[in-house]
């Protein structure tokens, strides 16, 4: 690359470093002052990025354009208000969980609200007026409208800056993003201030959106692609921190910028598109950065919040009569065969429900006992799944030396990325193992050569007798039985309650001797062998494999599971994963709008039912005075 | 009052600043055997930062700390209680989702390194012994509740089994009656001095309440803003006058520790 060139990318990164820089901020702001990663925040993007669609083509014009910009960043800060009112101050005192859940469960419903609204189709906008042009720098060309985005962030910025300093709301949102209890002791309005900042952090997402359809179609799938790049933002930034998210935004726009423009670069014995691991690169620049500063760049530690959980009950050893139940589950499984011969169709159900109750049990071990909620379990599944696959894509292995080498590729995972994991906790650790499942998925997903990309690897099927799929029932049933017994008896053991000491008091645990670091890491790797299985299996059960299967979506389904089933108790993640996956495969394909669907479960379950099936369940039973 | 010649901790010139702020100031101090040893002073004098750098939560910036001859400085808090030194907390901390005899049997499975255990039940582990603990503090009525719904003066017994479970040779107490009644704290003081005499255990415990400080303590040594300032038995630091002048302050000592307990 010539420094022409080089310099010429600079400034390429400059222009996108302005866009990531306005989703961000909106973000880091909301995050610092209410403590809540609004996974929602691409999302009103995304609809910055239709509205302002619709007011540049429906009015048309300067107006319809530039005053449509305008008018897009109000509607998505009155949007944000409503979302505030009418949800977010219903969870500020719930767990961190119960939040990133809450507004994922937006995502959903407004992904589906945009679907409704805009339809399917890309759609693009016009080019703006009065930056249509280009200039020569540097012997190249560069759209005006480029130049444009370079100024505004950094407009956005100081914008953004002499509010937080000179105003009276700015000394309020600093006052608190450093200890809002405080804040709220003073006699503050917190309603007002929360709403407020919310509101002004979606018209910031909104004008990044808006902004950017003179360059990019608006598009459904933005939401989770602007969501990632303004969490990587607001971590290496640094959580509340407004230059921390700028200085970041130019970080990872140059990186991703410099992938680009180093493209193919020949090893002498190997070759590397370095154009093809932008996404690679930027989750990476992100674990990096929260392994080496936590708190990212220019952040710094956060008080704890007080979060009011529902304290655990102790663990008990199963009643005869839940042991009885157990028996009697799994005598009719194993019939099930039998009872199924004349609608085959009840067998793949099955499998699939079986699977995800050895995902769920496998997440729920350090979710619950572990208190590591994982935001990236899909990352040890897509580890066992594509492990399998490849292995008889590139090197025929059988499938029974496939389904062994898939969890230990998953183990081997767990334990490199669990390391860096439980040196963090509560919402950092959720974002650095979101950021690690980032890095898997992107990996395969521009890894063509190898992984296949978007296309995923086919013909993965089973050799006999395990085509059929009676045999490959009773497989699935007995590594399930196996796995969800194996860990039970874990928890049990002097291993889980380290697990659990460590969760409960980690000041308490290392003062009797316990190194709550090398624990957590175990149980970490335990849960990515385990989920491991359920990954191998996968890939056998549907012939093929591919990146939708192991993205986010994935992780956050598995999160359903367990609190749906209760994630204080042992059986729940089997319930849950059971009625999500029965639910998924029924209702869910019976309409187009399924992700709204999945979305009202989640918001019904976090508000109303935060115990789960199985905690509601025992504790409706206590209060009959049994024992279960 | 018991010396004996070899002390089982010793602190020599501990030192740890905060910033610009020295929390402990070139402090030395050591225990003998069996010696039940109170540390005194008023707020912010560096009680607790001592007590951490003894613990191994924090390091110290310079100084050194020997255990029975070996040093310690440094360490992890779960080095340390290896030594054979048990802590317990100002504000009482056990394993919540627990029940008060699993908390113990949890000591004691760690004690015995069998933490990574993955197949026997914990339940199983230690169970005689985590009984005959529970039942030297008291508790063993109270051995299969959970230990989240005990009362706070019980969990501070709790806690003093679990601290026990090691069979520690020192024991390092941080208020342990705070957040008690005045009837709890002569008799959970009471319980601690038994058990230490019994089994031959020395106590360093930071304490409020002057009271429970003179009945029981062996010996006294007092900090104040950061420094050692006195170290004898009862009568000599009720005679001591830079004692009472920091307790009860002249005019001048009072403005100087206002602004001291400003920062801490």
């Amino acid at each position: 690359m010539t420094l022409n060139a080089f310099l010429f990318q600079v400034l390429n990164g400059l222009s996108s470093a302005s866009g990531l820089f306005l989703i961000a901020a909106g973000l880091s702001l909301i995050f610092g002052v209410t403590r809540i990663v609004n996974l929602a925040h691409g999302s009103l993007y995304m609809l910055g990025t239709y509205i302002a669609y619709t007011f540049a083509t429906k009015i048309g014009g300067v107006t319809g354009f530039w005053g449509g910009i305008v008018a897009t960043a109000i509607i998505v800060g009155i949007i944000g208000a409503l979302i505030e009112i009418v949800l977010l101050r219903r969870i500020y005192r719930a767990p961190e969980l119960f939040q990133l859940l809450a507004t994922f469960a937006l995502v959903l419903v407004i992904n589906d609200a945009a679907l409704w609204l805009w339809g399917p189709a890309d759609l693009l906008g016009p080019r703006a007026p009065g930056f249509r042009g280009a200039v020569e720098i540097l012997g190249r060309r560069l759209p005006t409208y480029d130049l444009f985005l370079i100024v505004i962030g950094p407009l956005v910025l100081l914008a953004l800056h002499l509010t937080l300093t000179r105003t009276r709301f700015g000394r309020l949102i600093r006052a608190a993003t450093q200890d809002r209890e405080m804040v709220g002791a003073l006699g503050v309005n917190q309603a007002v201030l929360f709403t407020s900042v919310f509101a002004l952090g979606a018209a910031l997402a909104g004008l990044g959106g808006a902004l950017q359809i003179a360059r990019e179609p608006a598009n459904l799938a933005t939401d989770l692609i602007a969501l990632g790049d303004a969490f990587v933002v607001v971590v290496v930034g640094g959580m509340g921190s407004i230059p921390g998210a700028y200085l970041a935004a130019v970080i990872i726009a140059e990186v991703k910028a410099l992938c680009v423009g180093i493209g193919v670069v020949d090893f002498g014995f190997f070759t590397i598109n370095f154009s093809k691991f932008t996404l690679v690169a930027e989750f990476l620049v992100m674990a990096i950065v929260l392994i080496v500063r936590p708190y990212g760049l220019l952040g710094k530690a956060q008080g704890a919040v007080r979060s009011i959980a529902e304290p655990e009950e102790p663990i008990r050893p199963a009643t005869p009569l839940l042991k009885a139940l157990g028996i009697v589950v799994l005598a009719v499984l194993l019939c099930l065969p039998l009872l199924a011969q004349g609608s085959p169709y009840l067998l793949v159900l099955g499998i699939d429900v079986l699977i995800a109750v050895i995902f769920a049990t496998s997440l729920h071990f350090i979710m619950g006992p572990g208190g590591m909620h994982s935001f990236g379990h899909a990352a040890y599944f897509g580890l066992g799944a594509y492990g399998a696959a490849l292995l008889v894509k590139w090197l025929a292995f059988p499938m029974g030396v496939a389904l062994i080498a898939a969890p230990l590729l998953a183990l081997a995972g767990a334990l490199l990325f669990g390391w860096f994991a439980v040196r963090l906790s509560g919402v950092y650790l959720a974002m650095l193992t979101l950021a690690f499942a980032q890095i898997v998925w992107a990996a395969v997903f521009q890894w063509e050569g190898f992984t296949g990309g978007s296309n995923g690897v086919i013909g993965v099927w089973p050799p006999p007798p395990f085509d059929k799929s009676w045999a490959y029932f009773l497989l699935t049933l007995v590594l399930a039985a196996a796995a969800v017994l194996l860990l039970r008896r874990f928890l049990f053991a002097p291993f889980g309650y380290a697990m659990r000491a460590g969760r409960d008091s980690p000041l308490r645990a290392e003062a009797v001797g316990i190194d709550v670091k090398r624990v957590h890491w175990l149980a970490f790797a335990i849960a990515g062998l385990v989920c491991g299985v359920a990954g191998g299996l996968f890939a056998f059960a549907k012939g093929s494999i591919s990146p939708e299967t192991i993205h986010i979506n994935r992780s956050i389904d598995g999160l359903v599971m367990v609190l749906l089933g209760g994630v204080q108790t042992l059986t729940g993640p089997i319930v849950g994963a059971s009625v999500f996956a029965l639910l998924q495969d029924t209702v869910m394909r019976q309409t187009e709008y399924w992700r709204a669907l999945m979305g009202a479960i989640i918001l019904l379950l976090v508000l109303t039912f935060p115990q789960g099936i199985v905690g509601a369940f025992a504790s409706l039973w206590r209060k009959m005075g049994g024992r279960i | 009052m018991s010396v004996s010649d070899l002390s089982v901790l010793e602190l020599r010139a501990l030192s740890k600043s905060f910033g610009g702020v020295h929390a402990v100031r070139d402090v030395s101090f050591e225990i003998g055997k069996g010696e039940f040893l109170a540390m005194i002073g008023p707020n912010g004098a560096g009680k607790s930062t001592c007590f951490n750098m003894i613990n191994g939560q924090l390091a110290p910036d310079s100084g050194e700390i020997l255990c029975e001859g070996r040093s310690i400085a440094g360490l992890a808090p779960r080095d340390i209680w290896r030594l054979g030194v048990g802590r317990t907390f100002q504000v009482a901390a056990t394993f919540g989702s627990m029940t008060v005899i699993e908390n113990v049997q949890m000591a004691l499975i760690s004690h015995t390194r069998e933490t990574f255990r993955l197949w026997r039940p914990a339940a199983s582990h230690h169970r005689g012994r985590a009984l005959e603990l529970l039942a030297q503090v008291g508790m063993e009525e109270a051995a299969d509740r959970p230990s989240r719904e005990l009362a706070y003066g019980d969990v501070k017994r709790v806690e003093l089994a679990i601290a026990l479970a090691n069979d520690p040779r020192l024991l390092l107490m941080d208020e342990p009656t705070a957040g008690m009644g005045a009837g709890e704290r002569h008799g959970l003081i009471e319980l601690v001095k038994r058990l230490v005499v019994e089994r031959g255990i020395s106590v360093l415990f930071t304490e409020h309440s002057m009271d429970v400080v003179f009945a029981f303590a062996d010996r006294i040594i007092v900090l104040a803003r950061g420094r050692l300032i006195a170290d004898g038995d009862a009568a000599a630091i009720r005679d001591n006058a830079e004692v009472r002048e920091v307790y009860f302050g002249t005019g001048k000592t009072f403005a100087l520790s206002a602004s001291q307990g400003a920062k801490a």
